[in-house]
């Protein structure tokens, strides 16, 4: 980690512990393996954590190799030290029904209304409404105490849609401001609004060090401060590590380089030096995979800037080489621990 | 074994005249937008009148097509090569405008007004899960109509799943055929009739429930705004089931999009799946940024074992004289001179390995030869694995799927913003298979 962590900046204020961690990222940057890594993360030293979902995607119960998660919060995973990790899964209507029930006693007519169409409409069609359902759902279980008065959960994560629309998701009190004006769901929508917006909560944004996550990233974050929402860390994610720079592999190109690299190949058993030789036939592509390589790692480093200039805490994890499964979770979870995530964050 | 599927002949798709419609379709962050694009481009310079209907590209792609800002018009892409005779357009959907123009097209300008002005409707045009994939399909239904272009390639929105898209018409047919916008508009349609007694003391109770829960003025909003709506809905109905059948029928051909990655291809397979039952003309499976190795006869194995052996005889060497090369690659002129290589050592596929100090540029040292031929076998071994790992899983969902043809495109170090870098996507996409990177 040691050459990963110099780029890791301390938190500016270290206000309030987060409790609430919502994790966005553009498409295809692994938002919900960061969410679920963070969880465990969180779930240490005899902790409970709840991971939350609200896509309808099932990613987590993939990822952990379980049976498709019921609108129920289950036990998912035992952290080290054991911590907890419960996952839910949030299915609008049936969070609509469960208000319903929780606040109206509408047990039976919520059941009629289903009938009807309209918890449907009130779920996908309603503006608005789905979005304060989910988030509702969430804070809820953030603001949820025992009878003895403990916290049902020390931390609650949650795997957010992308960061093209997080804003917009969690703004739920404009969202609805068009439409509720006073009323149960202005109310609900206010009592969501003031836990996004306390120091509680935290938006985290995965990237990768690509130009268009890095540009979303940067988009996101605007658009979450302009907002008043807060912004969290960003996590730089599925990172390669650098081989050889393009220093060095400009200084490979030149004739006289070449066939010294080739010898060294022909040394290491590869085959002949000379020209047509074995190990000589393969200093092209080698040095060819190298210039790329050696782009990519250019690249790499002015999107690292960029994601630098946001002036957040940044923590980064590695590329897992055959993709998550269980042990990776771990392993990424460990190294958030170890960059201080549990710590920084929510502590 | 490695299954071998059919390829995917890009170019006799793009130049079939009777290929009218292209969608691309796929997960979030695969190159969808990309791709699309990229088709626009090759099937304009090979003589198509195209335009590409893009939602929400990232900003630099939106550039590289001319395109700075929603205007919900296509707009001529300046820069393509019109010798054959086809050109470029693309436009970027604008949900709102798109939804806003149909209701001044179909009603009549005071009840337009009223339509606009009602706070539900702003709030359904600009957000509703739903609002972008049915508008995309809307919009598609009406360049088709307009008959400018030869070819339309549609980018699918950044669906939350990959079934919003294609649901979106039924969904919308649902909501409006539902039980609930008749219990919505019965009142203001159903007052007076004694057969209606019975229901209406039930939909009065539901009213009540449904008023508690969301507030009387909203649902009132609700009621004013279906009834304004209520001449229009038949429309909307019409139009999406025909842009539906528009996508059944032979002139239009999907395009899955993935990358080489499980849960896109997961993704992918799912989409293959659905498109089948839905009687959709699926044209094949695009695979963006597939790896391949100028190198390929070196495996990781080998190449990890040849760095570590290179490693050990520098350290065994330390620094002293240099070990003869092997008989084979013994020639003339000076013999290596090995010293110490900083690698880290570690066979597996771990992190942070690095031989250099990314940070300085150490401009005293150029890097001993053995050090960069170590790092060369550590890349090819890395790059390797890569291969393998996609190879593996490409091969589970050819074996799923044997009868989907397939293009591989190989992978670009950089982002493309321009429109060269659409052209080379678009000549990898063509050959179909990745070229020896």
């Amino acid at each position: 980690m040691s050459a990963q962590q110099r780029a890791v900046q301390e938190p500016a204020t270290p206000g309030p512990p987060a409790r609430f961690h919502i994790v966005t990222g553009k498409g295809g940057t692994g938002k919900t393996t960061v969410a679920a890594s963070l969880a465990l993360a969180l779930a240490g030293e005899g902790r409970r954590t709840l991971l939350v979902e609200v896509e309808g995607r099932q990613g987590i119960a993939q990822l952990f190799e379980a049976e498709p998660l019921p609108y129920e919060e289950r036990k998912i995973a035992v952290a080290p030290g054991g911590g907890e990790v419960y996952a839910l899964a949030i299915d609008p209507e049936l969070a609509l029904l469960d208000y319903l029930d929780m606040f109206y006693k509408l047990g039976r007519a919520g059941r009629a209304l289903k009938k009807i169409g309209a918890i449907d409409f009130a779920t996908t069609i309603a503006p608005g409404l789905r979005d304060v359902l989910l988030t509702g759902k969430a804070c809820e279980a953030v603001r949820r105490k025992d009878k003895a008065g403990w916290r049902s959960y020390d931390a609650v994560v949650m795997d957010a849609p992308p960061t093209g629309r997080i804003t917009r998701f969690l703004n739920v009190n404009d969202e609805v401001a068009g439409l509720a004006r006073f009323g149960p769901i202005y109310n609900q929508a206010q009592a969501v609004m003031r836990v996004l917006k306390s120091s509680e909560t935290a938006v985290h944004l995965v990237t990768l060090l690509e130009e268009m996550p890095v540009q979303e990233t940067v988009d996101g974050v605007a658009e979450l401060r302009a907002a008043g929402l807060p912004v969290g860390a960003a996590v730089i994610n599925m990172l390669r590590p650098v081989v050889l720079d393009d220093v060095a592999v400009a200084s490979a190109g030149d004739g006289n380089r070449r066939a010294a690299i080739a010898r060294a190949l022909s040394q290491a058993g590869l085959g002949g030096a000379r020209r047509g030789g074995h190990a000589e036939r393969l200093v092209d592509p080698l040095l060819e995979q190298a210039r790329e390589h050696a782009e990519r790692v250019v690249l790499e480093r002015q999107e690292r800037a960029e994601i630098a200039a946001l002036g957040l805490p940044t923590y980064e994890l590695e590329l897992l080489g055959d993709g998550v499964d269980v042990g990776g979770l771990y392993r990424l979870a460990e190294s958030l621990r170890k960059q201080g995530f549990a710590r920084e964050e929510a502590r | 074994m490695s299954w071998e599927a059919p390829v995917l002949e890009v170019d006799p798709l793009l130049d079939d005249p009777k290929t009218r419609i292209i969608v691309c379709c796929g997960s979030g962050g695969v190159g969808k937008t990309t791709t699309a694009a990229a088709l626009g481009v090759r099937a304009a310079e090979r003589g198509r009148r195209t335009v590409v209907l893009t939602i929400d590209p990232a900003r630099r792609l939106a550039q590289s097509m001319g395109l700075t800002h929603l205007d919900n018009t296509p707009r001529k892409v300046a820069g393509i090569d019109e010798s054959a005779g086809g050109g470029l357009h693309a436009m970027m959907l604008d949900m709102k405008r798109t939804f806003d123009e149909i209701v001044e097209q179909h009603a009549d300008p005071a009840r337009a007004q009223a339509i606009l002005d009602n706070p539900f409707y702003q709030s359904l045009s600009a957000g509703f899960a739903g609002t972008q994939e049915y508008m995309a399909m809307e919009k598609l239904g009406q360049l088709r109509a307009r008959d400018e272009w030869d070819l339309i390639i549609v980018d699918t929105p950044p669906s939350r799943s990959a079934l919003d898209f294609l649901d979106a018409p039924k969904r919308l047919g649902s909501f409006l055929d539902g039980k609930f916008i008749k219990m919505l508009m019965a009142p203001a349609k159903a007052g007076g009739r004694a057969g209606m007694m019975f229901l209406n003391v039930g939909m009065s109770m539901m009213t009540g429930a449904l008023s508690k829960v969301v507030g009387a003025h909203l649902l009132q909003d609700v009621q004013t705004f279906v009834a304004a709506m209520d001449t229009m809905f038949g429309g909307f109905r019409t139009r999406a089931d025909a842009t539906y059948r528009l996508l059944q029928a032979p002139g239009t051909a999907f395009l899955v999009v993935a990358a080489p990655e499980r849960d896109a291809l997961r993704e992918a397979s799912y989409f293959v799946e659905r498109l089948a039952a839905e009687d959709m003309p699926l044209a094949g499976l695009v695979l963006n940024r597939v790896h391949g190795s100028g190198a390929a006869g070196l495996t990781a194995e080998r190449a990890l074992a040849a760095a570590e052996a290179l490693e050990e005889l520098a350290e065994a060497n330390g620094g002293a004289e240099a070990a003869d090369p092997p008989v084979e690659g013994k020639d003339d002129g000076e013999s290596p001179t090995p010293v110490p290589i900083q690698v880290i050592d570690d066979s597996e596929n771990l992190p942070h390995r690095s031989i250099v100090d990314r940070d300085s540029g150490k401009p005293d040292s150029e890097p001993p030869a053995e050090s960069l031929a170590v790092g060369l076998l550590r890349l090819h071994a890395e790059r390797m694995q890569v291969v393998a790992r996609e190879r593996r899983t490409r091969d589970r969902f050819a074996s799923v799927h044997p009868e989907v043809p397939v293009a591989e495109v190989a992978a670009l170090p950089g982002d493309v913003h321009d429109l060269d870098g659409l052209r080379v996507v678009g000549e990898r996409l063509a050959e179909g298979q990745p070229t020896a990177a």
